[in-house]
């Protein structure tokens, strides 16, 4: 019993590092069609800006947290840099984005190998982040590893601060108008170039956040993003282009059937049918789980 | 289209070269540039891609190994001149460099390749070409090329020990963790034909893809097998997110030693202490190893590429290969691969892990097998040494567990 | 929002304006690309870059199936790996069995299998007939089953291409996870002869490279006939506007499967000639990383222009080796700023560029435009 409840917790632990690197996307990929394969790399940023300020900063606890707002800027920085300088070209021509970023990708990572050297770095973890917590206790105690607690913890409020901005924000008005209706909203007074570039920045940050989180579970080096890249992608075509549910329930569905497969055959088996499955679900809802209704015939 | 006939016509007339089974094997190997007062050698490593987090600093030793003997004149008279290739961490790349080191740099020798898989792309190559790679990775064994030199650990110099090891700690059950690929899969098949023999139980066995870096559900299904310790045959960035995941699962060095065989101080310091304190690692070599040779080396390294750049097994097993190149070169008088390998046999150098011998039979090296134990300051401290060099035997043909294997 | 790429010749544009001079031209540019094969590269080039060539050209027959289904057919297709790679196991299957000798298994099945005999899906291959004519059958099998279904539900633009890409990255892990029937992540190395000829004589590498020269030209060839035919503009037409071509009574689904089907049959070709040219074939051709260096070659080029789409490939695969060759330590960045440059600031890839400079220089004729 103990052993499903921990692997559901393992499965929505992975979800939420799912969600994390992929709640980028939903604002650059979802939103704005563009296919950014550098977002891996403004993760792999994130990730270390957090080692750059540990450097400065004695206390693992203290430059975590600090970290979690200048990763977002680190990144979004670099995001809008992007933006404003190639992304603005390619708005019509989505899946040239993927090509042309693909390019940068190459060189942030070689940038990282130069800057940082090509081994992976370390950073310190806050203690109470590399223990776990009893749930159950006795003969055969059910544990959650507190770091998963805390990068689910932080899942769900960039989560719910994504989506209060989207919703209840002037910006976040802007955001879905230009999304929906490019023209309408220019000539309604919306600044399209301004919007576009915010919601890169946005999106490119939330990145950012999630390298500070990668930290905590995986490996700090030049390569990080292209490990997690694809992953992301998929959680947002299948929940659904331009849908934030969608991708929230994808990400937890994929983390929970990644773990329990994985237990039941091996990591290579369950990542392959996970795979599968996602493109069967595809032939059965060819736009995602959730879809946009628009008028457009493409 | 009378075009293509004509092309089809030109396909024809080339095609008269030889046939498999003709047994006339082109005598065609590509002849080392030994004019001039330099001497060229190539160093192939992955320099981008994931794998370059461990082949750079491999390719830095090598440099130190190469400006060291330039600075105390050379080899025969001739300063070498290394030319660096990237293997960009693809198989077929390391292939496609090797050839153009040979054919068209011309190289007395190359240096380089760390995984399996780059090493049997590369193979073919060295083999046809009659040119001489030096490898200076711990591997699986189970190989013996005629143009291949192994200067890291065979089987029985390190997997073995470190088994007789945790047999000797009363470790009788044994979970197996490893990197999907040749090295892992081929050690555990050692290891569980170990364990079978020596009453030893393997619980539980898992791989992950190379690069993989989610390893919850491993750490989970570890925790409830309950072993005494893990085996685990990680590589690269793997074992960061696997010694997280362990110590946030609650498992400890004390409670379930985890014995590695892929990480060594570089590592280290990537994973960070704070995680890997207390576990056990099996090499030839640590930067903490006695003796005047060592002592020089680090320095050495520390004073070229910085006081806090470690040292570790596979950077001393390079830097060493290119000293045994050289004895080698001196003792035949001749850059000539033939002439090279003839020499080899009993070539001894004082290298920093100790004093090695090369073994000209099977082209690999004595080596001294080293338990390690990381400590909390990042170096691993020599908990067992095996007292004297193994010889090497890569088709453990000394081994009856291991009769079934090859 | 369109998917549509500027700068690509329309339906009408396509339609050459009667006259000799566009009978010539695509005679003077074969004759001119036959001798640059046949006759300069030989001669100018030693037998390892000969070797390299050859590799290139392998690249550059993917690119001629990707310049039709996606320069022409609109489809982003990122998995030719995937493709690529059924054809070059398929031939280096039989070409192991082949090696190995009668009533043995492959090398590599002794060290890591216990396998003492062939496994049931290795055995066809060991008929050379089967094994060729499955280099290039099963990767258009598979891209026929795969596309009839994804065409029909009617999965495009990101959607197609992020699950082409999962499709490349599935095989791949799958093909690792076998190690004792694919070799794993080793891939299948150290391949000796091909079809009797050994593969260490350099005259028999030689007579690859002529073999691989031939394919591709005859694969560009086919390639024009299928442009310049109705169905090629009818691709086209699917490619601008698919609810039009539905509309005018034809199913979009079929045209577009036609395309991939094709471009899966040149990609599983290339990688069954890559496995001689190169001597080993491995996951790490089949993954996310080589499908996107595929597509990118064609992209650089130019992905509508026969020509460009060619030319960009062997450039791309060229550069990758000179720059890494000049600067091992840096030529990543070199080679992402080509990619950035050419495909930001160059939509229709290099192949724009004759257009640019033609229109430029002659405004008086009215019609400069060629594939």
């Amino acid at each position: 019993m103990t052993v499903i409840l921990g692997q559901m917790f393992t499965g929505v632990s992975i979800g939420a590092v799912l969600l994390l690197i992929a709640l980028g996307l939903s604002l650059t990929f979802g939103q704005m069609n563009v296919i950014n394969m550098a977002h891996g790399e403004f993760i792999m940023a994130g990730a270390y800006t957090t080692y750059v300020l540990q450097k400065s900063i004695a206390g693992a606890g203290l430059s975590l947290i600090v970290a979690l707002p200048v990763a977002f800027l680190v990144s979004g920085a670099l995001g809008a840099l992007l933006e404003w300088l190639l992304i603005r070209r390619l708005y019509l021509r989505p899946l040239d984005t993927l090509l042309v970023t693909w390019g940068v990708s190459l060189m942030l990572q070689q940038l990282a190998r130069d800057i940082f050297g090509a081994p992976n770095v370390q950073t310190r973890a806050p203690d109470v982040l590399t223990g776990n917590i009893t749930v159950i206790g006795g003969d055969d105690p059910l544990t959650f590893a507190s770091s998963r607690l805390f990068i689910l913890g932080l899942a769900v409020a960039a989560v719910v601060a994504l989506s209060l901005t989207l919703r209840l924000t002037p910006l976040g008005r802007r955001i879905r108008a230009v999304v929906q209706n490019r023209d309408l909203a220019e000539v309604s007074g919306i600044s399209t170039g301004r919007v576009d570039l915010t919601a890169f920045f946005i999106g490119s940050g939330l990145a950012g956040i999630a390298g500070v989180a990668l930290t905590l579970v995986g490996p700090i080096g030049p390569t990080m993003g292209t490990n997690v890249i694809i992953d992301a992608f998929l959680v947002i075509v299948v929940g659904g282009i331009g849908q934030l549910k969608g991708s929230v329930i994808v990400a937890f569905v994929l983390g929970v059937l990644q773990s329990v497969l994985e237990y039941s055959t091996t990591v290579s088996v369950a990542k392959v049918l996970v795979l599968v499955a996602i493109v069967a679900f595809l032939q059965w809802r060819p736009q995602g789980l959730y879809t946009v209704r628009t008028r457009s015939l493409v | 289209m009378a075009g293509t006939a004509a092309l089809a016509a030109v396909v024809a007339l080339s095609a008269c070269g030889a046939k498999t089974n003709s047994g006339s094997t082109s005598d065609k190997a590509a002849q080392a540039d030994t004019s001039g007062d330099t001497i060229k050698v190539g160093l192939l490593n992955s320099l981008s891609g994931t794998m370059a987090i461990s082949e750079v600093t491999v390719r830095d030793s090598l440099k130190l190994a190469i400006d060291e003997i330039n600075a105390s004149g050379g080899v025969l008279g001739k300063k070498i001149k290394p030319i660096s290739e990237d293997g960009a961490s693809d198989w077929p790349t390391f292939a496609e460099k090797a050839s153009k080191l040979i054919k068209e740099d011309r190289v007395a020798a190359t240096f380089g390749c760390w995984t399996s898989a780059s090493r049997k792309a590369v193979k073919p190559v060295f083999e046809k070409n009659r040119s001489l790679l030096f490898y200076p990775v711990q591997y699986e064994g189970l190989e013996e090329s005629p143009y291949i030199f192994y200067t890291g650990a065979t089987t029985n110099q390190q997997i073995v020990p470190a088994l007789d090891y945790l047999k000797s700690q009363g470790k009788k059950k044994i979970y197996l963790v490893g990197s999907d690929y040749v090295f892992p899969r081929t050690a555990n098949k050692e290891i569980k034909a170990y364990a079978k023999a020596n009453g030893m139980t393997v619980l539980g066995e898992d791989y992950a893809p190379l690069g993989s870096t989610e390893f919850s559900t491993i750490a989970n299904k570890v925790k409830a097998s309950k072993a005494d310790a893990v085996f685990n045959t990680l590589n690269g960035d793997s074992n960061v997110a696997f010694f997280k995941e362990y110590k946030s699962a609650g498992l400890t060095a004390t409670r379930m030693p985890v014995v590695s065989v892929s990480i060594a101080e570089e590592e280290v310091k990537s994973i960070g202490s704070q995680y890997l304190a207390g576990q056990l690692t099996a090499w030839n070599y640590y930067q903490t190893t006695p003796g005047a040779a060592n002592t020089t080396f680090v320095k050495a390294y520390k004073a070229k590429y910085g006081q806090d750049k470690p040292t570790s097994d596979p950077m001393e097993a390079a830097y060493t290969s290119v000293y045994l190149w050289k004895a080698m070169v001196e003792k035949a008088k001749s850059f000539d691969p033939e002439k090279v390998k003839a020499a080899s046999d009993g070539i001894t150098f004082e290298a920093p892990e100790g004093k090695v011998t090369v073994d000209g039979a099977s082209q690999h090296i004595y080596k001294t097998a080293r338990i390690g134990k990381v400590g909390t300051d990042g170096l691993i401290q020599e908990v067992w040494n095996s007292g004297k060099p193994i010889k090497p035997d890569p088709f453990l043909k000394g081994y009856s567990w291991a009769s079934g294997l090859s | 929002m369109t998917t549509t790429t500027p700068q690509v010749p329309s339906v009408k544009q396509l339609r050459s304006p009667k006259g000799r001079l566009t009978f010539l031209r695509p005679a003077a540019g074969f004759a001119a690309a036959a001798v640059a094969l046949f006759a300069v590269a030989p001669l100018a080039l030693s037998d390892f870059r000969l070797g390299l060539l050859a590799k290139y050209l392998c690249t550059a027959m993917v690119a001629v199936g990707i310049c039709l289904a996606w320069g022409r057919g609109g489809l982003l297709t990122l998995g030719q790996g995937v493709f690529f790679g059924l054809g070059g196991y398929a031939m280096a299957m039989h070409l192991k069995i082949a090696d190995a000798g009668p009533g043995q298994v492959p090398d590599f099945m002794q060290l890591y299998g216990t396998a003492t005999e062939l496994p049931w899906w290795w055995r066809p291959f060991a008929n050379p007939v089967f094994a060729l004519a499955a280099t290039v059958l099963l990767p258009m099998a598979v891209a026929a089953i795969l596309g009839s279904f994804v065409f029909r539900r009617r999965v495009k633009g990101a959607y197609f291409a992020i699950l082409s890409q999962a499709l490349a990255a599935a095989f791949a892990i799958w093909l690792v996870g076998q190690q004792a029937t694919t070799g794993g992540t080793n891939g299948l190395t150290d391949i000796q002869g091909f079809f009797g000829y050994d593969l260490d004589d350099p005259v028999n590498q030689r007579m690859v490279y002529f073999v691989i020269a031939t394919v591709l030209l005859l694969l560009i060839a086919l390639a024009r006939q299928l442009i310049h035919s109705r169905y090629g503009e009818l691709l086209v037409a699917v490619r601008d506007s698919e609810e039009r071509v539905r509309f005018l009574g034809y199913n979009p689904a079929n045209v577009k499967l036609v395309a991939y089907v094709v471009a899966a049959g040149m990609a599983g070709l290339a990688g069954a000639l890559f496995v001689p040219a190169v001597g080993i074939i491995s996951p790490a051709l089949i993954g996310i990383v080589p499908s996107i260096e595929l597509v990118i070659g064609a992209a650089v080029g130019g992905r509508a222009s026969l020509v460009g789409a060619v030319l960009g490939a062997i450039a791309v695969a060229w550069a990758r080796t000179a720059l890494s060759e000049e600067f091992p330590a840096a030529w990543t960045y070199f080679q992402g700023l080509l990619f950035i440059v050419a495909l930001a600031f160059l939509p229709g890839g290099l192949a724009s560029l004759v257009g640019i400079v033609r229109r430029r220089r002659a405004s008086r004729a009215p019609e400069g435009e060629a594939a």
